[in-house]
């Protein structure tokens, strides 16, 4: 079948297998999860044993990316934005390096923080690297993009990244697909010294990255995704980028916007194309999802009457945008306030009925009682709804790993009877270093490692911390007699009170890993089952 | 012709299979249709929507935009109030009367249905109760679609093939089912039309 109801990250996923990658690499994160799902399913990249594992964390996939690059082999890593930060060293590298085989870097922004701890926008990451990026405006432009994308990695010697949005990465819409391209064959970099960034190769490398920018302009300029639409009203001028461009032309019976328009698909921008419709045009509005990138750009410290964006007012400044935004900025309608009914509450997200968290966070709140407030660092994942009432447990929640690192400073700062929380799959992405510092240091610290066998947040992948959390604090150096772990059911909750009352007055690093599968995996690997014997 | 809906439930009560069965007839009508959905945090209990756009002319933006949505469908009846700004001054509302309580402070329930019955077109069904009588629980949400069917413009067969295409795998019972769902809950908006 050459046509598939997919969302933007399914479409990508398919292209990858369609454009003859080899590998993708991934650690679970909204909006980009679904990409690395759909190549783990995908029959066809099962037949050809396409590298779908997940990693343990951003820049393990990253590296792995690299390294099957180096090969000579296609290779796609995907991640949330903030998952760019984890990588962002061997992503920065990689743009020094050069590539060998195709590489593709998917970056999933998530504008107005559906389920993140910022907005970033990962262009700027693109533009500090000095890479080239493609921006689909839709599902198939996110398909062609992936498809043909591996080439241009190749022919330009760069890896490259392909930015969406939650909004492309979780609509569908029909895809037309196109035919299966071969796998590369391994071959190693013609110079074996490519890969080897000693500061007199690198300096090279560096220079090579800059004298190849022209070139990467030039591919923008004649790029079929930066396109030029002529319009006979030459009061307004519009840069539309990625999937703003939808919310523009939505306001228009037909698509037909009277004034020039600009649509961007591919960075660095077009120089060319942007200074004719400056020059052709009396304003110019520029719409793009994200911070004010383009607008900026154009724009720098000393503005520029002429250009409108979200740093003018005439769109918010944050947040994602919406074709009622755009209509606004465009004249053609006035702002709507939205009253909601007094009735309407909010319905905020919380723990799943069962949740072993839960039962960890009541004894836990229970100790903490007796210890006073404001000492429960915690982390990323289903755990951090703790910080919402009823519960109301945690008081941090900053970035991957920052509980264990976070409440060492503040027991380094003299605070008394800190507890880290954290869950297996978050610990095994970021936390374990932490502990090893704790280690050395001999913090007086309680690490509860909330372990559910589950990636869970995300839709429960699977987890590199399975069977092996005890033998990993073990190792860094935890002293055996505080490794302690409990079941965290109702019916233990005494025994779980006096582990954490025994481990929070040891004057060391305590770890207890409480232990229970997700209710949601289980209630997944029940279905299976059943599924299984009804086939029998 | 277009039709633009929004979805709204808790996450958790299957909002996606009514999207899948209106995108999957869609396909099959050989119209264009862009379907967004919520994944992630809001997943766990929180409150989730779905936009689904349904058109015989490409569809642009992913999202409806406010005061052009041709139907509100929702399975929770408190839901469908955080998206009454979104609905077409002739637009129609159709929601489940059955709440899904999992917050302390949920609302009188006669005050929502009160706000509920400020809009002009608005059907409130009791789907989980006509889902019972099939001895279906599960098919709740298909009971909503069908309830919902008389105001998308789309062929009414085309909701019946889709479920073919979606549950034929789980055997023709299923589907028989299903397919019973659909046409209690249009029956029983023809019905309150009559009256």
């Amino acid at each position: 079948m050459n046509k598939l109801l997919l969302l933007g990250d399914e479409a990508i996923a398919q292209a990858a297998i369609d454009g003859g990658m080899s590998g993708v690499y991934a650690y679970p994160g909204t909006p980009s999860t679904e990409i690395t799902e759909y190549i783990q399913r995908n029959k066809t990249a099962k037949e050809k044993n396409i590298h779908s594992e997940w990693s343990t964390n951003e820049k393990t996939a990253m590296e792995s990316a690299i390294g099957m690059s180096y090969a000579g082999k296609r290779s796609m890593v995907c991640m949330k934005h903030v998952g760019l930060n984890v990588a962002a060293d061997a992503f920065m590298n990689s743009a020094i390096t050069g590539v060998n085989g195709g590489m593709l870097i998917v970056v999933a922004d998530d504008p107005s923080m559906h389920s993140s701890q910022n907005e970033q926008d990962s262009r700027y990451f693109a533009d500090f690297a000095l890479i080239p990026i493609l921006e689909p405006s839709n599902q198939q432009e996110a398909y062609d993009m992936i498809y043909g994308g591996f080439e241009l990695s190749e022919k330009f010697n760069t890896p490259i990244m392909v930015r969406i949005t939650t909004r492309l990465a979780h609509s569908r819409a029909s895809i037309t697909r196109k035919a299966q391209i071969d796998e590369n064959k391994n071959s190693l970099p013609n110079d074996l010294k490519q890969f080897v960034l000693l500061p007199a190769i690198a300096r090279k490398n560096y220079k090579t990255l800059i004298g190849n920018q022209v070139h990467f302009e030039n591919s923008s300029e004649q790029s079929s995704y930066n396109q030029y639409f002529e319009g006979k009203d030459k009061s307004l001028g519009i840069i539309a980028a990625g999937i703003s461009f939808n919310y523009l032309i939505e306001n228009y019976e037909d698509s037909n916007v009277p004034y020039p328009v600009l649509k961007i698909g591919q960075y660095p921008l077009p120089s060319d194309s942007v200074r004719k419709i400056y020059e052709e045009c009396d304003k110019i509005l520029i719409l793009e999802d994200g911070y004010p990138f383009i607008e900026n750009k154009l724009t720098g410290v000393l503005g520029d009457k002429k250009i409108k964006g979200r740093l003018t007012g005439d769109l918010p400044r944050d947040g994602e945008l919406n074709p009622n935004l755009a209509a606004v900025a465009l004249g053609l309608e006035e702002p709507i306030i939205v009253t909601k009914p007094d009735v309407l509450q909010n319905r905020p997200p919380s723990l799943c009925p069962g949740c072993g968290h839960t039962d960890v966070f009541n004894a836990l709140n229970e100790v903490m009682a007796d210890y006073g407030p404001g000492k429960v660092f915690s982390d990323i994942g289903c755990y951090t709804l703790a910080a919402l009432p009823p519960l109301n447990a945690i008081n941090t929640c900053v970035d991957m790993g920052a509980s264990i690192t976070m409440a060492k400073g503040a027991a380094d700062a003299g605070m008394k009877h800190v507890i880290a929380f954290i869950g297996d799959s978050t610990f095994t992405h970021s936390g374990m270093t932490g502990l090893l510092d704790c280690v050395y240091e001999k913090t007086a610290i309680t690490i509860i490692i909330s372990d559910n066998d589950t990636t869970g947040m995300t839709g429960g992948q699977a987890s590199h911390a399975e069977h092996v959390l005890h033998q990993i604090c073990k190792g860094l150096g935890v002293e055996e007699e505080h490794i302690r772990g409990f079941i965290p059911l109702r019916k233990n909750h005494d025994e779980a009170l006096k582990i954490l009352r025994e481990e929070i007055e040891y004057e060391g690093v305590s770890v207890i890993i409480p232990h229970r599968e997700c209710v949601r995996t289980l209630e997944r690997k029940h279905k299976l089952k059943a599924k299984i014997k009804k086939m029998n | 012709m277009k039709a633009d809906i929004i979805l709204s439930g808790v996450g958790g009560q299957g909002i996606l299979s009514i999207a899948a069965t209106i995108g999957t007839a869609a396909l099959q009508s050989n119209l264009y249709m862009k379907q967004s959905e919520v994944h992630g945090m809001s997943q766990r209990g929180g409150d989730v929507s779905s936009n689904m756009r349904v058109s015989d002319k490409p569809v642009a933006s992913d999202l409806i935009p406010q005061g052009k949505a041709d139907v509100i469908l929702s399975v929770e009846p408190m839901e469908c109030l955080r998206y009454i700004s979104y609905l077409k001054p002739d637009g129609w509302l159709i929601t489940n009367s059955k709440p899904f309580n999992n917050i302390a402070n949920y609302p009188d329930l006669e005050e929502v249905y009160k706000e509920i019955r400020k809009v002009k077109n608005h059907i409130i069904i009791d789907a989980d109760a006509i889902a019972k009588e099939l001895k279906s629980v599960r098919s709740s949400n298909i009971v909503m679609l069908g309830a919902a069917s008389p105001y998308i413009d789309m062929e009414y067969d085309s909701f019946k093939r889709a479920l073919q295409t979606i549950f034929g795998a789980k055997g023709q019972e299923i589907v028989d089912k299903n397919i019973e769902a659909l046409d209690k809950g249009r029956e029983h908006t023809l019905n309150q039309q009559k009256k």
